[in-house]
């Protein structure tokens, strides 16, 4: 796996650039073929599969977007659902106008959207990008609460709470596509998604998207060699807000309405942290990020009220354990997956397997019981968690959850110690191994 | 109009001296540590909680002082344990750190205390007039706000401008491998600064669970206005924090009161808009709709104008 979101190394790779490019076509091709079997796959095949899909994309499209500033440039937003927000909205407009008799085929409607995402992008980076860092940080969140609360103010353009709607069915048909069906949806996200992808990979390898990296780990040498680095960050600003317009236009086709919900900080933190999960040092991290957490969000939120906070457990043990992310653990995995040493890892793995069941168990156990006494108490004391029945009103559940987490936590630490024992152990013996090669 | 004005100059006072409260630790936070807390807003609202809770067992007057306490201790062992790991890999790290740490508080109070707000009343012993202002009474808890928001600002002000360990504090942010080299315990000084920052915004929650719903979303809430005072005044800067707090309070006060919209502004200079001009509805939103988005206005303002903000000296 090439790394061409980290430092200029890529640059140096002993290898041609045609071969890059032959290796590349062929990733794309392999990922537009995945893209059109996916909904055919056992168990994604119903509505519900396909829609999961769509939103995958959805989230992908905008989670990459997210990237191009964060990973890429190194500027953390906590308001970036303003352009995917924006974007749907302009694309709602759109196809209401389309349904009112405007000659455009539905599928162009995410272009509206990432011409809108590109324009307030423009419009809002060119005041927030004069700043980097912290309060870079501080002023997109500020612009975020701006627009949200703008949203209220003019229900005309946003139509308040209830949001906008359009119908995505009465248009003008474009190879006989006419959306009655959610797979003719999912076909429409996931192309404009592998494009998607393909630019900002494109992207990323331009001398623009270099100085972008440039600008991420040190503005003062960019400085120095004559670049403008507030004029780096604009540019970069300025393509992540079309991106993220485009996820907006696709949710727009997707749902047909569009709410406040979509410029929103909610919204916003979800992106952040996807992308950060999956891997913001990478290419692939925030696809595989809203890959994974779109997953999750729909299949536990239906289990459980808790799911925010299983989710904000995990970024901070993600934040804390694995700094790159779901993607970085791959990668930090492979130099080292050739050694001896390795299967000794994986059995400390497998050990330290055990206490991590132990405290989740007792931990979800004491959570899910908390939460359904202090939110849902019409719902009654008697519940299911993870296999079991259990009846909240009795001390025995909570003795039990507290006993697991007294015997699973001092068994964790202990575990810690054997996995970061033996995880050094690989990573000598790999170093040792490719120091011999060198010779 | 001299009533509007007085009423409205007295309770955007008040509302600066709250939005002040909240913004201290912050700001101590952020100047001593280089650490700017996302969750500070969260354990504004576990101070909220903790009066709530310990009102009901201990009454007001202990809670006032046992809540800031617990939130201290909390933010302390925060630091110890998380925030300490993640500070060598430098700012952003730390902010993602405390922004993942404001949606488990937020889960964490849902979890106990539930999505609904508690009711949490003003304790009897504070609730009496203390003065009337054009037949508004001045209800004494407000006073009682003031007098504290005043007094956290003289004791921070004293303790890092004129006190030893206020000096150390402020060396630890510059030269933290001189300052101990010289033989002081910098990760020391650290917890010490982030328990005090959490027992300030506990302090605070004390006091603001009256003036707003202490529910699960208040942190959601009060968050973004109070990094807009933070920007606004100069990051890092108390004073800076203190003016651009009142400034904001008494703005949004006139705001709210104030019944005009841009197309009234149009009338007076001899311009009609007609409906159907462009951005009709823009000009047509009335001054105390638009209260809301006065601070960040403010902030985008300052922004283009002064980006360092008020009082500030360094930029981050």
């Amino acid at each position: 796996m090439t790394d061409g979101t980290r430092s200029a190394l890529p640059l140096i790779e002993p290898i041609t650039v045609a071969r890059v490019r032959g290796q590349s076509v062929r990733v794309w091709l392999i990922a537009a073929v995945v893209l059109a079997a996916l909904p055919y796959v056992p168990g994604l095949t119903s509505d519900f599969g396909r829609s999961l899909l769509s939103q995958m994309g959805i989230a992908a499209v905008f989670a990459l977007s997210f990237n191009v500033l964060f990973g890429q440039t190194g500027l953390l937003s906590f308001g970036h659902a303003v352009y995917f927000g924006l974007g749907g909205y302009a694309a709602i407009h759109f196809m209401q106008a389309i349904n009112a008799g405007l000659p455009v085929p539905m599928p162009l409607v995410p272009l509206a959207g990432a011409a809108a995402g590109l324009f307030f992008g423009a419009l809002f980076g060119s005041v927030t990008t004069r700043r980097s860092g912290t309060i870079f940080a501080l002023i997109s969140l500020g612009v975020g609460e701006l627009v949200y609360a703008m949203t209220f103010m003019l229900p005309g353009y946003f139509g308040g709470e209830e949001g906008i709607t359009a119908n995505r069915t009465r248009g003008p048909e474009l190879l006989g596509l006419n959306f009655s069906s959610q797979l003719e949806v999912y076909y429409v996200v996931a192309a404009w998604a592998l494009i998607a992808a393909i630019v900002m990979r494109f992207f990323t390898r331009t001398p623009l998207g270099r100085m972008c990296n440039a600008v991420r780990d040190n503005p003062e040498r960019a400085e120095f060699i004559g670049y403008n680095t507030q004029r780096v960050r604009f540019l970069a600003f300025s393509v992540a807000g079309l991106f993220a317009g485009l996820a907006g236009g696709l949710h727009a086709i997707n749902y047909e309405i569009v709410a406040a919900d979509a410029v929103s900080a909610q919204r916003s933190g979800a992106v952040l942290i996807m992308a950060y999960i999956g891997g913001a040092r990478y290419f692939v991290g925030p696809i595989v990020g809203s890959i994974a957490l779109t997953w999750l969000q729909i299949s536990l939120s239906a289990y459980s009220g808790a799911w925010l906070l299983y989710l904000g457990l995990f970024f901070i043990a993600v934040i804390l354990y694995a700094p790159d992310g779901l993607s970085g653990l791959v990668v930090r995995h492979a130099p080292i997956a050739r050694t001896k040493a390795f299967g000794g890892l994986l059995g400390a793995y497998l050990v330290a397997l055990v206490p991590v069941v132990v405290v989740a168990t007792g931990a979800i156990l004491l959570i899910e019981m908390s939460y359904r006494l202090a939110t849902q108490p019409e719902a009654g004391t008697k519940m299911r968690v993870l296999w079991a029945s259990v009846d909240a009103a009795t001390p025995w559940p909570w003795g039990i959850a507290v006993l697991l987490l007294a015997i699973g936590l001092p068994l964790l630490r202990r575990a810690a110690g054997m996995v970061a024992a033996a995880w050094d152990r690989a990573s000598i013996e790999s170093r040792s191994r490719s120091s011999q090669v060198e010779r | 109009m001299l009533e509007l004005t007085a009423v409205s100059i007295a309770n955007g006072v008040v509302y600066g001296l709250l939005l002040f409260m909240l913004t201290s630790g912050l700001t101590l936070i952020f100047s001593m540590m280089g650490v700017l807390n996302f969750a500070h807003a969260s354990m504004f609202m576990l101070g909220a909680y903790f009066s709530f809770e310990l009102g009901k067992w201990v009454g007001f007057w202990p809670a006032l002082v046992l809540a800031p306490l617990f939130c201290g201790l909390i933010g302390a062992a925060i630091e110890r344990y998380g925030l300490r790991r993640v500070h060598a890999r430098g700012h952003v790290a730390e902010i993602l750190f405390t922004f993942g740490l404001a949606y488990v508080l937020e889960e964490l109070v849902t979890m106990i205390w539930g999505r609904n707000a508690v009711s949490s009343r003003v304790p009897e012993s504070i609730d009496f007039s203390l003065l009337s202002l054009f037949g508004t009474s001045f209800p004494a808890y407000k006073g009682l706000m003031m007098a504290i928001s005043v007094a956290m600002f003289v004791f921070l002000y004293v303790a890092l401008k004129r006190t030893r360990i206020g000096l150390i504090i402020q060396a630890a942010l510059t030269h933290p491998n001189m300052v101990s080299a010289l033989g002081h315990d910098v990760p020391g000084v650290y917890v010490l600064v982030f328990g005090i920052g959490s027992a300030l915004a506990g302090l605070a929650g004390v006091i603001g669970g009256f003036m707003w719903m202490t529910q699960p979303t208040l942190a959601h809430f009060v968050g973004p206005i109070v990094f807009v005072v933070v920007v606004v005044g100069g990051l890092g800067s108390l004073t800076g924090a203190l003016i651009a707090s009142m400034l904001i309070g008494i703005v949004q006060t006139f705001a709210v009161a104030i019944d005009y919209s841009l197309l009234d502004l149009f009338r007076a200079i001899g311009v009609d808009v007609s409906r159907s001009a462009p951005l009709y509805e823009l000009y047509s939103i009335k001054l105390a709709t638009a209260a809301p988005i006065v601070p960040y206005l403010l902030l985008v303002i300052m922004l283009v104008v002064r980006p360092r903000g008020l009082l500030g000296t360094r930029d981050a």
